[in-house]
């Protein structure tokens, strides 16, 4: 190049690095979008796969028979809370329930639509200590559905349960000894 | 020559509005972006000085005369004050003025290059700013649910951002964000393509000036993250408007996704808020010690390495959501890394000044002040760094000092700095040194007061963002506001040192700070020609 060179005279040269540049500037930006789209499904997997914030496992039939009972007990305690906006009473029918880990567990929770009209309900759920929930399994629960009470109606809603044998190969829950699960009841969104 | 640069030699400077409105130069939207600015300062500044007049002492006294008696409508309108105070100070003051304003007047200067990549994107970048402090300046006078304005804080958390606040001043505030966001953007791309494609013949990036390089790391982060926060935002307006649950946990959503997408962006952001400055103290420090940077390409590097692993700590934030151990302890970790590259930093700037002939000029305050004040808020950084220490520290004063010490302390002390470093260049006139001086010695004084005694009511459990205290933290209080109106008296005589600077008859030298000087800047005229450059200057 020469000392000094014409800022304008040579605009060809100049214009075609300058598209690579906002090309892949451009596709990067497109790529943090896709990140942000995706970060929802991958969030709920990622919490799904590690059990992060407490969030339980669920036993796919398929996999074959339940897994084997340790002579380890874990006492599973039983919490509800109802979102603002729901008619409802709900709560456990037991405090706790003590069972050895592996084997299947059982816990009703009673519900009640103090309303004057039909109101379909939706929970939301978690364990804690939050690290336990990789390791906490639900068979069956009211949660996996939604549940409609008609005015006045009261049921029993079961749950079951085990504590997956994995637990014992966990270092970080050698400690733990009591599990507890809870429950948030909340009006589905288009019932308001 | 051919006939297309006959033409553009052609045209002269343009006058009047068109002058600025319609401004494709890049040191006139250059001082459109500094003045922008400042009036978001002043008016960020104004509210902060309101929350301190209502926290001076105990009991909520001041603000409800300024809601007719109405306590509740205090409560609200000093939420509302926190937020606009975060959203004015962050995206309408320190980031208009150092990126957008130093940013677009002193890169193609000090590069070589005759403007910016794309001049009419510039114009568009800036013109998109006042826009959008329209739009968070309705916000405050629509309804928000308790009363006008939001009162979410500036990282408009869900849920409280979304149930919490019925009536459109949340939406108006997010569309704000999304408008600044773009234009952003958009600025991003112009100063990394001005930079890579546009250097004079031997500017190699190896030595390229270190403000040029922080403008280039910062425009990364920048292009990284914003997209994150409009994602982020954007379901939030569809939570609040159109029926989704991303963030509900009634439909499946969960809260704290919004936390992670919002430190994602909200990390790097300060970040960008601060390296603009680390790049302009790196050259007032030279400048004013007669000395040629210490460690350059380390000082360089650092600035990138800060930018990269400022990408991977950002649950540092929030780590009283309920993380387990092991991610508490990555994070911990991640987040101390980064002090190495700052320790980098302000070493080689201490480093500079050793055995320097060092001048006390008003930039020179600034930026001796800014390193002491910025490695105060480092130090306190790392402390809440620790997971442990943070879960009894979050959300208390202490972080309010930590970050002030940084983000504010720190950004605006390398902003004055600036200004003061190239008053002269820009304007071609010479500001008051000795009112310049007292300027910064009243600053200092100030913020110290403001801040320092926040550790104390931090460390002492009490909790931000409350419009009351209890009895026990009323001395601190007192003296922290007290602090804030010195501060607010150092902001008048900014003011008294800019208008008596641009009244001066005096003419600015070329370089008017000697041999120290001597990034590209100094070689233009005071101030600079309409069109610099066209003849590129050879780098040797």
């Amino acid at each position: 190049m020469t000392q000094n060179i014409d800022a304008y005279s040579t605009p060809g040269v100049v214009m075609v690095s300058h598209k690579k540049t906002v090309v892949t500037l451009l596709l990067v930006i497109a790529a943090m979008i896709g990140l942000v789209v995706a970060s929802v499904p991958l969030y709920r997997l990622f919490c799904q796969v590690t059990g992060y914030g407490g969030t339980t496992q669920q036993y796919i039939a398929e996999d074959g028979h339940l897994p084997a009972v340790l002579d380890r007990t874990m006492t599973v305690r039983f919490n509800a809370d109802i979102a603002r906006g729901l008619p409802w009473y709900f709560k456990p029918v037991q405090r706790d329930v003590t069972v050895k880990v592996g084997e299947e567990g059982l816990a009703f929770y009673k519900a009640v639509n103090n309303s004057d009209k039909p109101v379909t309900g939706t929970a939301t759920f978690n364990v804690t200590p939050h690290k336990a929930g990789q390791y906490f399994t639900k068979i069956e629960c009211f949660c996996f559905t939604e549940q409609t009470l008609q005015p006045g109606q009261s049921i029993d809603m079961p749950v079951t349960f085990f504590v997956d044998p994995e637990i014992a190969e966990d270092e970080h829950l050698d400690e733990v000894t009591e599990i507890t699960l809870s429950y948030t009841f909340f009006p589905m969104k288009d019932d308001e | 020559m051919t006939a297309a640069a006959d033409a553009h030699a052609a045209h002269g400077t343009p006058t009047g509005w068109r002058r600025w409105v319609l401004s494709t130069n890049h040191k006139d939207i250059g001082t459109m972006y500094l003045i922008f600015g400042f009036v978001g300062g002043l008016v960020g500044g104004a509210f902060s000085m309101l929350m301190r007049a209502e926290l001076m002492f105990p009991g909520v006294d001041f603000l409800p005369a300024m809601t007719g008696g109405d306590v509740d409508a205090a409560y609200h309108l000093f939420n509302v004050l926190i937020t606009g105070h975060g959203l004015l100070m962050v995206f309408f003051m320190i980031m208009p003025a150092l990126f957008g304003g130093f940013g677009n007047w002193f890169v193609p200067i000090m590069i070589g290059a005759p403007d910016m990549a794309f001049p009419r994107m510039n114009n568009i970048s800036f013109w998109l700013m006042p826009s959008s402090l329209i739009l968070l300046v309705l916000s405050v006078f629509m309804d928000g649910g308790a009363g006008p304005g939001a009162g979410t804080g500036w990282t408009v958390y869900a849920p409280l951002s979304t149930s919490g606040h019925p009536g459109p001043a949340v939406d108006l505030a997010i569309f704000s964000l999304h408008i600044a966001g773009v234009s952003s953007i958009l600025g991003s791309i112009n100063f990394i393509t001005t930079i890579f494609n546009m250097r004079a013949p031997g500017m190699t990036l190896h030595k390229m000036p270190l403000f040029a390089w922080s403008i280039l790391v910062t425009a990364f982060l920048l292009v990284l993250s914003l997209p994150v926060l409009a994602g982020a935002i954007t379901m939030l307006l569809t939570d609040r408007n159109f029926g989704t649950a991303f963030f509900d946990a009634a439909g499946g959503g969960d809260p704290v996704l919004y936390q992670h997408l919002f430190w994602f962006f909200g990390h790097p952001e300060v970040y960008i808020i601060i390296l603009p400055g680390f790049g302009l103290v790196s050259h007032v420090i030279s400048t004013f010690s007669r000395k040629p940077i210490f460690g350059y390409l380390g000082m360089a590097y650092a600035m990138v390495a800060i930018g990269v692993v400022g990408f991977v700590v950002w649950a540092h934030h929030m780590y009283t959501v309920g993380m387990d151990v092991d991610t508490k302890a990555y994070f911990t970790a991640a987040t101390m890394v980064i002090a190495v590259p700052t320790g980098v930093k302000i070493f080689s700037w201490i480093a500079t000044m050793w055995g320097g002939s060092i001048e006390f000029k008003a930039p020179m305050l600034f930026a001796v002040g800014m390193i002491f004040l910025f490695t105060i808020g480092g130090v306190t950084g790392v402390v809440l760094a620790n997971a442990g220490m943070d879960t009894s520290m979050h959300d208390t004063y202490y972080v309010v000092a930590h970050f002030h010490y940084t983000m504010s302390m720190g950004a605006l002390f390398s902003l004055y700095a600036g200004i003061y470093y190239w008053f002269g260049k820009m304007s071609g006139k010479v500001y008051p040194e000795f009112a310049a001086k007292v300027h910064f010695w009243v600053t200092f004084i100030g913020v110290n007061l403001i801040f320092f005694p926040q550790h104390f009511l931090g460390m002492a459990g009490m909790p931000r963002r409350y419009v009351d205290y209890p009895d026990a933290y009323a001395f601190w209080n007192y003296v922290s506001s007290l602090g804030a109106f010195l501060s607010g008296f150092g902001v008048l005589i900014f003011l008294y040192v800019i208008i008596k600077g641009l009244r001066s008859k005096e003419a600015c030298p070329d370089n008017p700070w000697g041999e120290g000087a001597t990034t590209l800047e100094w070689t233009l005229s005071s101030p600079p020609p309409f069109h610099q450059f066209e003849k590129l200057p050879r780098i040797k």
